[in-house]
């Protein structure tokens, strides 16, 4: 099977994220950069599936030049090759246009099944499975907690606000997977060793076939009017359990009158 | 005045809270369209009438529900071709976000998520990063199409009533949009309480609760402030509550009027999925876990000895 494992990387949740004045756009260089945590979890199910099925894992990855520390720690954890599709005619699109760039990609190298994160922790629209289906013509999977494949069907359990359906659909397929699904695992120091000589391709947009002027902020579907920081919250008051903490929690809530 | 298509978020006839706030903020928009999948239209008619809507376009196939969004997608495609709507409002949920997005692509529109309010100019705001940032941002391209938190607008019937005149909705579902069949539902159910991410108050527990059994505590302080039940991922990773009730970066985002976290550190993946709410009680032991940093209210203190404590002291209010 030949399992494509969308990764992006992102900046560290626990570091200060801001926004570039200039531009409103994501400020990069200000934040330490990380894996997507949910991505972890899609190259996780990617390898116990090519474990299982037999097949290669192929990371691919749209982001700056930095974004190759990420796709080397995919490459450790066990993960055979990558595609970096990097060019500065991308900076800044959103969900749509970078939907379209991994597309264009996609059917370039060819897949049986792409698995994503169902969520990125800075953009967290949680739509690129549902747009790559969309613009694929491949069935949306998206949400799995769980994957079954018998390498030409597929079945899923997609979480839902009420439990979870079963999804059933033939291959090829794009599935997103909760953090439910599995445990990944840490790149062993072999691992490390081995990713080092893993062949990496790094494509320009010419190279890929894609048009500079359908990506990036100039092409983008919506613009940010402005931003500010949101107001910090006013001190609370806290107090400390006398045998008491009980009756006094009962006290503020009755003063703001929720009971 | 322009249609404002909003897609309804209902089980059966059971109308979601989420639809009649979309239909209070497309009021201030244009002219309410309620866009109905399933059965259930003519029994929720009325109801969607006392909010403001004007029309109900009603498209009352099995189609919707027997395949996973794609097909909802198609239908507010045809309906954006034939009605020419000034937007498209869809519920900020891990689906709608999914049918928004495919819309926008099919459409070549632009698209905004997770908007907590939208003005005339169909500017919209966005917290993001958690919170820390309010964006304000304007779709440019195509319909304007955007997914609306949950909560986030209070749903207020209209002065006058609208008409609601259902529609039939026909959209022919390509294949391409059935190709993903759901074959099998589980529902686990929330029994009487508020959904989590409409409840106006919250409770939520985490690993401090220490066992599945003690979430009965959790339940019994959310039963007697008429609460829905939230959890951290420590407490549903360890099986003591179901997944679905997750608050957090992976789990649901809430916005209540109320959160009260007990036993719950405050860990920054959490916060993702409550910092916005009005009012924040803490309950933890450890007077340095960083979720005193958003406490309006925090206590100090044991929860075994201070949730009783609260659920009485509500509980004797609630009767005196
Ligand atoms: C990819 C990823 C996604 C994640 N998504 C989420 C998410 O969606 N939601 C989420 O919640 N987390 C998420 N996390 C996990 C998050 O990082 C934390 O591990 C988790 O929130 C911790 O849960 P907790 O606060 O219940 O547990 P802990 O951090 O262990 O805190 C328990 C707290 O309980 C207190 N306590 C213990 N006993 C008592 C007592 N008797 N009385 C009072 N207080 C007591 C302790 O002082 C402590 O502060 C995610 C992590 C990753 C990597
Ligand atoms: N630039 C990118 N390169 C590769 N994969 C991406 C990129 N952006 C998003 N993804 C994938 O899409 C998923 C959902 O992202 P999002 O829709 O931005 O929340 C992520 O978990 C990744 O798997």
């Amino acid at each position: 099977m030949n399992i494509v494992v969308c990764v992006k990387q992102v900046p560290d949740t626990w570091s200060e994220r801001t926004l570039r004045a200039a531009d409103s756009a994501l400020d990069r260089d200000a934040a330490d950069a990380i894996i997507n945590e949910l991505d972890e979890y899609a190259i996780e199910e990617g390898l116990q599936l090519a474990e299982a099925h037999g097949g290669e894992v192929t990371i691919l990855s749209m982001g700056p030049q930095r974004a190759s520390e990420s796709i080397r720690k995919a490459l450790s954890m066990g993960a055979d090759k990558a595609i970096h599709l990097v060019d500065d005619a991308l900076a800044g699109s959103d969900a749509i246009q970078t939907s379209a760039a991994l597309a264009a990609v996609l059917q370039r190298a060819g897949f049986d099944l792409v698995i994503l994160g169902s969520e990125s922790t800075d953009a967290r629209m949680g739509v690129l499975a549902a747009m790559l289906s969309e613009r694929l013509g491949v069935p949306q999977l998206s949400f799995a907690g769980k994957v079954e494949t018998d390498g030409k069907s597929i079945s899923i359990h997609r979480q839902t606000d009420y439990g979870y359906d079963t999804v059933e659909a033939s291959l090829p397929a794009i599935v997103s997977v909760v953090e439910k699904i599995n445990e990944p695992r840490y790149p062993s120091f072999k691992g490390i060793m081995a990713a080092k000589k893993k062949p990496v391709e790094t494509l320009s947009l010419a190279d890929a076939g894609i048009d500079p002027s359908s990506v990036g902020l100039a092409a983008a579907g919506s613009e940010v009017v402005g931003f500010e920081k949101a107001p910090p919250r006013q001190a609370g008051t806290v107090v400390t359990d006398d045998g008491d903490g009980g009756a006094k929690a009962a006290g503020f809530l009755a003063e703001r009158k929720f009971i | 005045m322009a249609e404002v298509l909003v897609l309804a978020d209902h089980s059966g006839d059971t109308v979601k809270k989420v639809t009649y706030e979309l239909v209070t903020l497309a009021r201030t928009l244009g002219e309410p369209a309620v866009v109905w999948t399933g059965p259930g239209a003519a029994d929720a008619q009325a109801r969607l009438a006392e909010y403001g809507a004007a029309k109900v376009y009603a498209a009352d196939s099995a189609d919707y529900d027997d395949y996973v969004v794609a097909p909802k997608a198609e239908l507010l495609a045809s309906l954006i071709a034939s009605a020419a709507p000034a937007a498209v409002l869809v519920p900020s949920t891990a689906e709608g976000r999914e049918i928004a997005g495919r819309l926008a692509v099919k459409t070549g529109s632009g698209l905004i998520t997770d908007a907590t309010a939208v003005d005339g100019e169909l500017t919209a705001t966005q917290p993001i990063f958690g919170g820390a940032i309010v964006v304000t941002s304007k779709v440019t391209a195509g319909t304007p199409i955007i997914a609306v938190r949950p909560n986030a607008v209070s749903p207020e019937p209209a002065g006058a009533p609208g008409a609601a005149e259902i529609v039939p909705a026909t959209a022919d579902i390509s294949d391409a949009a059935k190709a993903a069949k759901i074959t099998g539902r589980v529902v686990q159910e929330a029994g009487e309480r508020p959904e989590l991410t409409e409840a106006s108050i919250v409770v939520s527990g985490g690993r401090g609760v220490g066992n599945a059994d003690n979430f009965a505590l959790i339940e019994s302080l959310a039963d007697s402030l008429g609460a829905a039940v939230g959890a951290s991922r420590a407490a549903t990773d360890a099986g003591w509550y179901p997944h679905q009730f997750q608050v957090g970066q992976t789990g649901k985002t809430v916005s209540p009027q109320l959160y009260v976290a007990v036993g719950i550190s405050g860990a920054i993946q959490h916060r993702a999925g409550m910092q916005t709410s009005k009012t924040i009680m803490v309950i933890n032991k450890d007077p340095e876990a960083p979720i005193f940093e958003l406490a309006d209210y925090g206590v100090v203190g044991d929860l075994f000895q201070v949730v009783p404590q609260l659920v009485e002291a509500i509980k004797e209010r609630a009767s005196g």
